[in-house]
């Protein structure tokens, strides 16, 4: 099961085995990590799921393409690596990836 | 209260989107003592919004929408009450006691017991086939009598009318629904907005009937097959979805003498009359600075921050809630987001045009030309920037709302 790094606005780091086909954000959800509140349940429509994913990884994850580029051009801090991390889903490839979740989520 | 005493415990009333934040919440914030959720429901803390969604459209299972995996709250000691109901407070002996003659005691009480559907009073409505829609068992007894392509009337033209209708179209069944009202959506959006929603369910197949008023259902068999209007029209059903709006369920607090007004009387932390009683969700009538009202919202967003709010309360670290009130709803390929509430306004401008056919516009409401809320058709940025317009409380003039050239970044 890929393992998925977590870093909160304070530096702490959190692991979370995510399923294959599960998303970034359910891996925080499942985990009990906070600063991902997901009040829209991963349906895109919130932008409370906000993260920033380990540059490497950005050629596995891929960007943020349509509404999900739209919601991201206008959240705080918008940088080349954001994400949604509810429209990330989990592949083997994601094992060992970080993702970063932004201060204005605390 | 200490709350690394492993001694207290703290009761949740209702497991679903506030009752289940307020759990994980206090956890967050360090909260050791017992945590103990009791739910009517037969399952653990699940999502509503797919219901009437990818769920009804079956394109999710029960499965996928649960709220957090039952390994977690094994793991945080959040224990359940499936199956539950509580049926009375008893303040002074700080217990509750349920339908069945339980009595749990408590040291905090969180009452999130949410909202019920308003009830159809007509005759007919204990006819086979005639639903509601609120819960996971109404779906799935909905889902069950839909092996074939049915002739599916819907009452009420509202946010899970109109889902519910593009849900079941998708799925090629027959689908009317009837709105007593001269529009649908008339009591949350204005006329530019209904009417393009109104003409996309009809494109899509959907017959949408406006001021019309159901008078009875007529069955065969104990089962519903035509549905009378108060006009004499008659149409045939196979199945009926009545959604016509909740009821807060305030009843258990009100017995237990805590004030009530359309929902249980809090305070801006979340806080009832009772120093050990906090409520949350579609079950609270709470004040909201932001917007200087009182007011009782029914949606995610809200369960979920007053949750919060709530679970700080508990934990002695009263957090204020005032978040500026949004909602979404999504029909087809429709992703409609709004910010704000748009009571009392006395202006509606465009943004986009909605008859052009690209299914993407926004209705700014403004009132004495102050922002008060926009409906987003397909526009996920000007919803982020209304978000933040409206929560900042910039001023903004209509031309510059309306202009598409004009970069809505800059006022932020
Ligand atoms: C079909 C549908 C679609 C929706 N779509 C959206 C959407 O797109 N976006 C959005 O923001 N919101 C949506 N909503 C609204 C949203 O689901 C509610 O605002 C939210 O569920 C409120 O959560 P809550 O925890 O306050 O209450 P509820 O979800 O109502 O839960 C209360 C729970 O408490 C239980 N309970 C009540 N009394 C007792 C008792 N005495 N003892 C034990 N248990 C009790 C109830 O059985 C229930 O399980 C939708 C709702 C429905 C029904
Ligand atoms: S959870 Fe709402 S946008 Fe990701």
């Amino acid at each position: 099961m890929p393992l998925i790094k977590y870093i909160d606005h304070a530096g702490n780091e959190y692991e979370a085995d995510v399923d294959v086909g599960k998303t970034v954000m359910d891996g925080a959800m499942d985990n009990m990590i906070d600063g991902i509140l997901a009040e829209c349940g991963g349906c895109c429509s919130c932008a409370t799921c906000h993260v920033y994913v380990d540059e490497s990884y950005l050629p596995v994850t891929g960007n943020a393409e349509g509404m999900e580029k739209e919601m991201l051009t206008a959240v705080n801090e918008p940088k080349d690596n954001s994400r949604l991390s509810c429209q990330i889903f989990v592949t083997e490839e994601m094992d060992g990836m970080t993702v970063r979740i932004p201060e204005s989520q605390y | 209260m200490d709350i690394s005493d492993k001694e207290n415990s703290c009761l949740i009333v209702g497991g679903s989107h506030a009752g289940a934040q307020l759990a994980i919440s206090l956890r967050q914030m360090g909260w050791q003592g017992r945590i103990k959720i009791i739910s009517e429901e037969a399952y653990l803390p699940y999502q509503r919004p797919p219901l009437s969604k990818a769920l009804l459209a079956g394109k999710q299972e029960l499965e996928n929408v649960y709220i957090r995996p039952e390994t977690l709250y094994e793991k945080q000691n959040i224990e359940f009450a499936l199956k539950t109901r509580v049926a009375k407070i008893n303040r002074k002996a700080k217990t509750v006691e349920t339908q069945t003659g339980e009595i749990i005691s408590y040291d905090k009480l969180a009452l999130c017991t949410g909202a019920r559907v308003r009830k159809l009073e007509i005759c007919g409505t204990d006819l086979a086939g005639i639903h509601y829609l609120r819960n996971f068992a109404d779906v799935s007894r909905i889902k069950g009598e839909l092996d074939s392509p049915k002739k599916i009337f819907i009452v009420g033209g509202g946010y899970i009318g109109l889902e519910a209708a593009a849900s079941l179209k998708q799925l090629n069944h027959e689908v009317t629904v009837v709105e007593a009202a001269g529009r649908v959506l008339q009591r949350v959006t204005a006329p530019q907005v209904s009417n393009f929603f109104h003409a996309k369910h009809h494109q899509q197949g959907v017959s949408i009937v406006t001021n019309k008023q159901v008078a009875e259902f007529l069955g065969n068999n104990k089962v519903v097959e035509k549905v009378v209007c108060t006009d004499g029209t008659v149409f045939e059903a196979d199945l009926v979805i009545v959604g016509i709006g909740v009821r807060p369920n305030e009843e258990l607090a009100a017995q237990a003498g805590l004030k009530t007004n359309n929902g249980i009387w809090v305070d801006e932390f979340a806080q009832t009359d009772d120093p050990d009683i906090v409520a949350a969700g579609d079950n609270t009538n709470h004040p909201n600075k932001l917007l200087d009202t009182r007011l009782r919202l029914e949606s995610v967003p809200n369960a979920m921050e007053q949750a919060k709010a709530a679970a700080a309360s508990i934990c002695g670290k009263p957090t204020e809630y005032a978040s500026l009130p949004w909602f979404w709803s999504d029909q087809y390929t429709i992703k409609l987001q709004i910010a704000g509430l748009n009571t009392g306004y006395d202006q509606v401008v465009l943004r986009g045009d909605p008859a052009d056919g690209n299914d993407s516009f926004v209705a700014w409401y403004l009132k004495g030309g102050k922002l008060l809320a926009a409906d987003c058709i397909n526009r996920p940025k000007e919803f982020m920037f209304a978000k933040q317009l409206l929560a900042k409380k910039i001023d903004v003039k209509p031309e510059q709302l309306t202009n598409e050239n004009f970069e809505l970044k800059q006022l932020v």
